[in-house]
């Protein structure tokens, strides 16, 4: 197809490079500098998709980010978008685009029999329709997401890179049309570090949209090229275009998204797709420009009708007529620029329609000079045409501006170009918390008061004309850079002489009448993207809604992908009028971030797949995974979780492993437990203090298990801590409480025991721990050392020893997690897996066996040794546990006044037992619930769960741990476990300690 | 301590003394085809002498028996470094709390936190090796601020931070110490920008060295034998 309605010159359009694309499975071609509107425009495609709720045919609407209607599908799975603006989309060769809301096709849909019975869908319709029965909503949701949604989501995960990044700067202009490029020049000059951001790929703003302005005597886009090239020179001025500032948070923090290769054919792989800034800026100058507002009038959504500032776009910046014939529809001056760019453009004007009671002034003289027809005090009442505007009628009020004369003259056409005045783009600074105030004069809501360091300059402002946006942007822009401490040094640089129009006033009328009364006979829309009308607005009104939050909801209007950025302040105009209060009364939305749809992906940045989350790694993790070990996370660790041999399943290695372990000798890696160094004076206090039991007798190279309480008395943490000197202590946690910990004990000591000597480092990574353990544990570790005496007399239980391990400067520790007579070597972590390895060499002739994290849980739980987070949950006490033998009666700690209180020694509290199942080789799921007196069916009187369960080969049996209500007096009472799968299990409450009660191993 | 060949640093699985002399594969796919640098040079400069110094800064004793030990007055700006010598290399004392330093050696890690604890006996004051603790990732290059901005909030810009300073943060989700090494004209920089020294603890070096690598993809990335 050749591009009938593009001009043969003029645009900001390279006729040289000639870009094939397809809507809707049609071919096209346009070129580049085109957007994907304009190129369909140029090709005579208005009808591009069908509407939310009625199945409406809808056309190009806006030129911009407001555009509510012309969304489009683009790509194909998996790179698909939705809900794309056609009017921001960047023409790329090959492009391909398919309309939205429509079923089978555009032309032929089933939805649009929505139309037809459209009496069925008030506002409110979801509410009012789909409450009863309250279970059937799962049968609706599936028609009505079906029937409604916009466009697809992509079937396939995103196949895209995306990038995120932050940034700092001095001053932050978001918009470069006339007053931000001004801003951003004046700030740069100054010498502050300036960010300028464009949603556009060109800078120039209204600019790129107009000719005939002129600044300093040249075309205005002259000086803004001119602007846009001094800036780039600027080492400190970073400008960004196809970027656009869509949050705006508290201090000063704002969110951008990049457009970096979506308008490339070949995407290159180094580049990300989109980029997310987070952005910290000193102060923010807020140059948005402002949205044309539409006129409300009846039949107000088809096809050809179009904001008259798009019309001038389309002709000026793109070079194609939107249009044959075109009627203009305005209550302001601003149209007749459009009207005379359509005439300039060859587009027949068939009448200017004007609501204003006399039009006088220099536009309409302009007008009335080239000869176009202007009907004032006119309003059109109807519309006509399917799939694009043919006809329509004009009628002349009367003086309210209620009621029209007659159902006027018809008038044909295929273009309707429209204006209901300009609305400052308010977003940011909204978002930002500043205030908006309703001005009369301009008819139309400006910033207020900012609450964050931030200046509205041009258009955004309320102030519309080109110079007054030069001088308020080099203001603002100056203002800022002061601000952020960067003075204008030198002569002033004048501000640029440019004209402003002037504007005669407007008539507000919000509501255009008809020559039938409102929702009888065609529709009101204010809101073309959720198809919501006048008439809805008032019935939600007469059904007793007042805030215009609960209208908004109601109706949904503004709810949209769009926001409402051609319709709130309409649909805040008729509710003012309909309930005879003034505009600033009925108030406003809120603004909420994102500014414009933001793709996912974005905010996933390259936090994917591996890079998700940190992987922690031992010293030795490349060991366990070359021996096949599969692991486990614990918080970020990620923990050998049992080695399999010969494909052995978690139960058989598991079961090998613990016994292994118990027979000969096992070998685990605990590097993973938390370390802290504790130095000082007071060293010992603060031990005193942290732990439950008393510390200052410990003698040195000695250890010491310790339990740490919360301040209400619950378990938070256990572990050993070893005395290396008079002021020297190492500290042990859990693997997943090292950081708590530490904090912990940094708080005490600075905010409540500031005056001990005492400092805590962590020392977590410094060491690679290796665990031996086993009766034949000492005799390997002697094999491997000379200089520490191994003896039981020499080294006994719970001492530390310091020497070489393999040749290795190693610190030992004869603790034991297992039972078993046990070591665990510290050494500096460079040397961790070297030293793991010489163990394993050493160990062969006793079939050393690594054992994982499992197979040292079912170790422990042989011995009744609790895990804290397993066993406890936060709101369990030391007595719970039975181990009230490790709480000091004399000196005070952390926790113990919340302990003392008589509740928490209460005789039916969760208490720590053991459970032994009838059927020995029965395992009870961890979790399952405990009962006394089995009922048919659940709810039954629960008595406590259990916390830890395993097959234990070393006792011939299966074992479990549980807190059961009063458990300490009931050993050897008969509970049952009624399971999901309905079986219930047998089992007797018996002491937790179920192998070498005596603890000989141990010492051995 | 045993011998060197039975050190494995964290990054050493990655073997990037073998990838050292390839420039990334993404070069080959950039747009500016002419810039034939790399935009980022990375590389491990694993085995630091690292000690942790812990107290009372304003202490005259406290401050002079440190002074004496290593040669130069702790610095008590905040993210600042000092160090006795000009040479980058040598001793390097930073900032990092109110009453805390690390002393960043070429040498020996134990030996350095053994003369500390000899100067500092019967003070308040805590000396602790870190050595083994963290390893350090050394990035430079026209867009090394670039990529480091993609993970750090803290705002590098030359008048915040430059050469000689360091400062405590997060890169990704791994907490980091930054020291910028050199300035973006630094006599080095051959990639005509930055250095830094970016300190990881060992658990988490692989996550960050990846996500670097990831980071600087769009850049092009050499790896340095460092």
């Amino acid at each position: 197809m050749t591009q009938t309605f593009r001009l043969p010159e003029g645009g900001l359009i390279d006729r040289e490079r000639s870009l094939g694309f397809r809507f809707d499975g049609s071919s096209y071609r346009g070129f580049s500098g085109d957007s994907l509107a304009s190129a369909l425009l140029a090709n005579g495609v208005h009808f591009i998709g069908r509407s939310f709720k009625y199945h409406r045919p809808r056309g190009i609407f806006a030129a911009g980010y407001e555009e509510p209607n012309a969304l489009v599908q683009l790509g194909e799975d998996p790179r698909t978008d939705p809900n794309q603006l056609a009017t921001l989309v960047d023409l790329v060769d090959g492009l391909a685009a398919r309309s939205q809301n429509r079923w089978p096709s555009l032309d032929y849909d089933i939805g649009a029999l929505n139309n037809l019975a459209s009496r069925a869908f008030p506002s409110g319709f979801y509410y009012k329709t789909f409450m009863w029965p309250a279970a059937m909503w799962m049968k609706y949701e599936h028609f009505i997401r079906h029937a409604a949604g916009m466009g697809q989501s992509p079937r396939e995960r995103d196949p895209d890179r995306y990038d995120k990044t932050q940034a700092h700067c001095d001053v932050l202009v978001v918009g470069a049309g006339p007053a931000g490029l001004s801003a951003a020049l004046a700030a740069a000059r100054a010498g502050a570090r300036v960010v300028l951001a464009e949603q556009d790929h060109l800078l120039g703003g209204a600019l790129l949209g107009q000719v005939g302005d002129t600044i300093d005597g040249a075309p205005a886009l002259e000086w803004a090229r001119a602007a846009e090239a001094e800036l780039r020179a600027l080492p400190e001025v970073r400008v960004l275009e196809r970027t656009t500032a869509y949050g705006y948070f508290d201090h000063n923090f704002l969110t951008l998204i990049e457009k970096v290769t979506d308008h490339l054919v070949r995407k290159p792989d180094h580049l990300p797709r989109h980029r997310l800034w987070k952005l910290r800026a000193k102060q923010v100058v807020l140059a948005t420009g402002s949205i044309e507002r539409p006129l409300v009038f009846r039949d107000n959504d088809r096809p050809g009708i179009m904001l008259a500032g798009a019309c001038r776009t389309y002709v000026n910046r793109y070079a194609v007529k939107p249009g044959t014939t075109a009627v203009v529809f305005t209550n302001n001056d601003s149209a007749y620029g459009a009207a005379l760019d359509l005439h300039g453009a060859g587009v027949e004007i068939a009448a200017i329609v004007d609501l204003r009671r006399e039009v006088i002034g220099p536009m309409s003289e302009l007008a009335e000079a080239a000869g176009l027809p202007i009907l004032a005090d006119h309003a059109i009442v109807a519309t006509e045409g399917g799939r694009r505007l043919k006809r329509l009628r004009a009628a002349p009020m009367d003086a309210s501006g209620e009621q029209v004369y007659g159902s006027g003259e018809p008038i044909d056409c295929d273009l309707l170009a429209v204006s209901g005045g300009w609305n400052p783009t308010l977003h940011l600074h909204s978002q930002a918390k500043g205030e908006i105030v309703w001005n009369d004069e301009l008819g139309c809501f400006v910033p207020g008061k900012a609450s964050q360091a931030a200046l509205s300059a041009g258009a955004c402002n309320g102030d519309f004309g080109l110079a007054s946006c030069l001088a308020e942007g080099a203001a603002a822009g100056q203002k800022a850079a002061a601000a952020a401490g960067f003075k204008a040094k030198g002569r002033k640089k004048a501000t640029p002489k440019a004209t402003d129009h002037g504007f005669l006033p407007a008539r507000w009328l919000w509501l255009v009448p008809s020559d039938t009364p409102l929702g009888h006979g065609g529709k009101h829309f204010h809101e073309l993207q959720n198809d919501v009308t006048a008439a809805d607005l008032k019935l939600a009104l007469r059904e007793g809604y007042r805030s215009i939050e609960h209208v908004k909801r109601y109706t949904t209007t503004g709810m949209g992908t769009d926001q409402g950025k051609t319709s709130n302040v309409n649909a805040i105009g008729i509710v003012a009028e309909a309930t005879g209060r003034a505009v600033p009364d009925v108030g406003v939305t809120t603004f909420r971030p994102p500014f414009t749809p933001v793709t996912f992906g974005v905010f996933a940045g390259r936090d994917v797949d591996a890079l998700l989350d940190p992987v922690r790694r031992t010293p030795m993790h490349g060991w366990h995974q070359r021996a096949g070990a599969l692991f486990e996370d614990v918080g970020q660790w990620r923990r050998a979780w049992y080695y399999p041999k010969n494909g052995e399943d978690l139960d058989a290695a598991v079961k090998r492993e613990v016994r292994e372990v118990r027979r000969s000798l096992g070998i685990m890696d605990a590097s993973t437990l938390g370390k802290i160094d504790i130095q000082g004076s007071d060293a010992s206090e603060l031990l005193n203090r942290i732990y439950t039991n008393a510390w200052k007798k410990l003698e040195v190279g000695k250890c010491r298990y310790g339990l740490m309480l919360g301040e209400d008395g619950m378990v938070m943490d256990d572990g050993v801590t070893a005395r290396l000197g008079e002021h020297h202590y190492l500290m042990t946690t859990t693997t997943g409480n090292a950081a708590p910990v530490l904090a912990h004990l940094e708080e005490y000591i600075q905010t409540e025991w500031p005056e001990l000597d005492v400092y805590c480092t962590s020392v977590t990574e410094q060491f690679a721990t290796i665990s031996i353990a086993g009766p034949n544990a000492r005799r390997l570790l002697a094999e491997l050392t000379g200089d520490i005496e191994l003896s039981p007399n020499a080294f006994p239980h719970m001492a530390v020893r310091e020497g070489t391990v393999a040749g290795v400067a190693a610190r030992v520790f004869r603790v034991s997690f297992t039972g078993e007579s046990a070591y665990e070597i510290n050494l500096p972590a460079s040397f961790g897996l070297a030293v793991w390895q010489a163990i394993m060499t050493a160990g062969e002739k006793y079939g050393i066996t690594p054992y994982g994290t499992e197979a040292m849980h079912v170790l422990r739980a042989e011995k009744g040794f609790i895990i804290v987070g397993q066993e406890t949950d936060g709101s369990i006490n030391p007595i719970d546990l039975g181990m009230d033998w490790i709480v000091s009666k004399k000196k005070d700690f952390v926790g113990k006044r919340s302990l003392t209180r008589s509740d928490m020694a209460k005789p039916d509290r969760k208490q720590l037992v053991g459970i032994l199942t009838d059927d020995p080789e029965t395992v009870l799921p961890e979790g399952a619930h405990l009962v006394e007196r089995l009922e048919p069916q659940p709810p039954m009187t629960m008595l406590g769960h259990v916390s830890s369960s395993y097959y234990s080969p070393n006792v011939g049996r299966s074992i479990a741990l549980a807190l059961v209500k009063g458990g300490h007096a009931k050993k050897g009472q008969k509970l049952t476990a009624p399971l999901l799968d309905g079986r219930t299990i047998g089992c007797t409450i018996v002491d937790p300690v179920f192998f070498d009660t005596e603890g000989d191993r141990l010492r051995g | 301590m045993g011998d060197s060949f039975l050190r494995h640093s964290p990054l050493a699985h990655l073997g990037l003394a073998a990838r050292a002399t390839e420039v990334s594969e993404f070069e080959a796919t950039k747009f500016e085809a002419d810039d034939a640098e790399a935009g980022v040079a990375m590389g491990e400069r694993p085995y630091r002498g690292l000690v942790n110094l812990r107290g009372p800064a304003g202490d005259k004793a406290f401050d002079s028996a440190v002074e004496k030990a290593l040669g130069v007055a702790l610095p008590i700006e905040p993210n600042t470094t000092a160090g006795p010598g000009k040479n980058k290399d040598s001793l390097r004392v930073f900032w990092l709390g109110p009453d805390e330093w690390w002393v960043v050696t070429p040498g020996d890690g134990p030996a350095m936190a053994d003369r500390l604890r000899t100067a500092l006996a019967g003070q308040k004051a805590a000396v602790t090796d870190v050595s083994e603790s963290r390893t350090c990732i050394h990035i430079r290059g026209a867009r090394a601020r670039d990529l480091l901005s993609k993970g750090c909030p803290l705002d590098l810009h030359p008048r915040m931070l430059s050469a000689g300073r360091c400062a405590q943060s997060l890169c990704a989700k791994a907490m980091v110490a930054l020291h910028q090494t050199e300035d973006d004209s630094g006599d080095g920089a051959k990639e005509g920008g930055p250095a830094y020294d970016v300190y990881v603890l060992n658990s988490f070096a692989e996550y960050l060295w990846l996500w670097l690598e990831d980071a600087a993809r769009e850049y092009g990335l050499r790896i340095t034998a460092e």
